[in-house]
């Protein structure tokens, strides 16, 4: 099999995981920089709107290799997905089909449920949940526990750093609550 | 409660430590770098709001395979790093941050989960759903950008 073949594969987690992990001696030995994006959202507040807030008092512009990196990032996502496109059928586990049918998830063709994120759901409910109030929740408790997967899953633990374990708990928690506990009703509204 | 700014506020938590300015092209390698982590997100299909669901209904080894040994090749790099005080690339020290501990890190880790499983993203993967065509997703973003500056807003009266 040619090797572009192979690379438009998904690639499994053993191939994934270690790459992301080189992540973190990457960007310290190439400029001594701490893994870690949600810190960009900040920088974005810091650069765009201050509002005299002490919290985006800050020199921003010295971090502002955190914004190359995650323009990089919606980049190579750009290129990954139209350059090195998966030639087969999504596979996802059988079981979750089946729940996820239950729940009223029709289509799982593409990586992302067209049911949900599709432009035109944008004003409305579904939307504002999935959208608006899920994004919302993301960037107030990502800032809140100082982190997020990066910053403290990866970045944190491989830095044996105990509160970046807390906090790997609660995401993980918070996770499964919304999964099992939410989510459920959430779909009941549309 | 805390009434004061704490000093913790002026940091960042992914900060840059290099003493040596850098021109605005010298970062375009961080966004080669930022690159080659979108490409990976895509093909390991992390980006999947299915893959999260799998995650969080225990029916796929894949995340934890790829967050697992992710933080054992980040957890074996830091110790060399450390071990060997290998430098940078312009000759400097490594430096290294310790979290401190605060109930930020429960009740927004608590959360950032919450958000995590609607969205099926973390901030990562956000913005390479947004490269991948899912155009839907900015609206995410933004919302998750106005969220950071109601935390900023909100944060001396929130506990730590």
């Amino acid at each position: 099999m040619e090797f572009i073949d192979l690379i438009r594969k998904p690639w499994p987690w053993y191939v994934a995981g270690p790459l992301i992990g080189l992540t973190v001696p990457t960007l310290l030995l190439i400029g001594n920089k701490s893994f870690g994006i949600s810190s960009s959202l900040r920088h974005l507040c810091a650069a765009c709107l201050p509002a005299n807030i002490p919290f985006f008092q800050y020199n921003w512009k010295k971090e502002i290799w955190n914004l190359f990196f995650v323009a990089g990032t919606v980049l190579g996502g750009f290129l990954a997905t139209h350059f090195l496109e998966n030639p087969d059928a999504f596979q996802l586990s059988a079981a979750t089909v089946t729940e996820l049918k239950a729940l009223g998830i029709r289509d799982f063709s593409g990586l992302m449920p067209a049911d949900l994120f599709d432009t035109a759901n944008l004003f409305t409910l579904k939307g504002l949940v999935f959208f608006v109030f899920g994004g919302f929740l993301v960037g107030f408790g990502t800032r809140w526990a100082g982190g997020c997967t990066s910053g403290h899953a990866i970045m944190g633990l491989s830095n044996l750093q105990w509160p970046s374990l807390v906090a790997t708990c609660c995401f993980m928690v918070g996770g499964f609550t919304m999964t099992h506990l939410i989510l459920p009703h959430l779909m009941k509204l549309f | 409660m805390q009434n004061t700014v704490s000093p913790d506020a002026l940091v960042c938590d992914a900060p840059n430590d290099m003493k040596k300015a850098e021109s605005g092209l010298a970062n375009l390698k961080y966004l080669v770098v930022g690159v080659l982590f979108g490409i990976v997100f895509v093909k390991a299909e992390i980006i999947s709001w299915f893959r999260i669901q799998e995650m969080f209904r225990l029916q796929s080894f894949h995340m934890y395979g790829v967050i697992g040994s992710a933080v054992v090749v980040g957890m074996v790099s830091v110790w060399l790093i450390k071990r060997f005080d290998i430098k940078t690339l312009s000759g400097e020290r490594v430096e290294f941050h310790p979290k401190t501990f605060n109930k930020g890190q429960i009740y927004g880790g608590l959360l950032f989960g919450l958000g995590w499983a609607i969205t099926g993203a973390c901030p990562g993967p956000l913005f390479a759903q947004i490269g991948s065509g899912y155009v839907v997703v900015i609206a995410t973003l933004l919302s998750a950008v106005a969220g950071t500056w109601v935390y900023g807003y909100l944060r001396e009266k929130l506990p730590h």
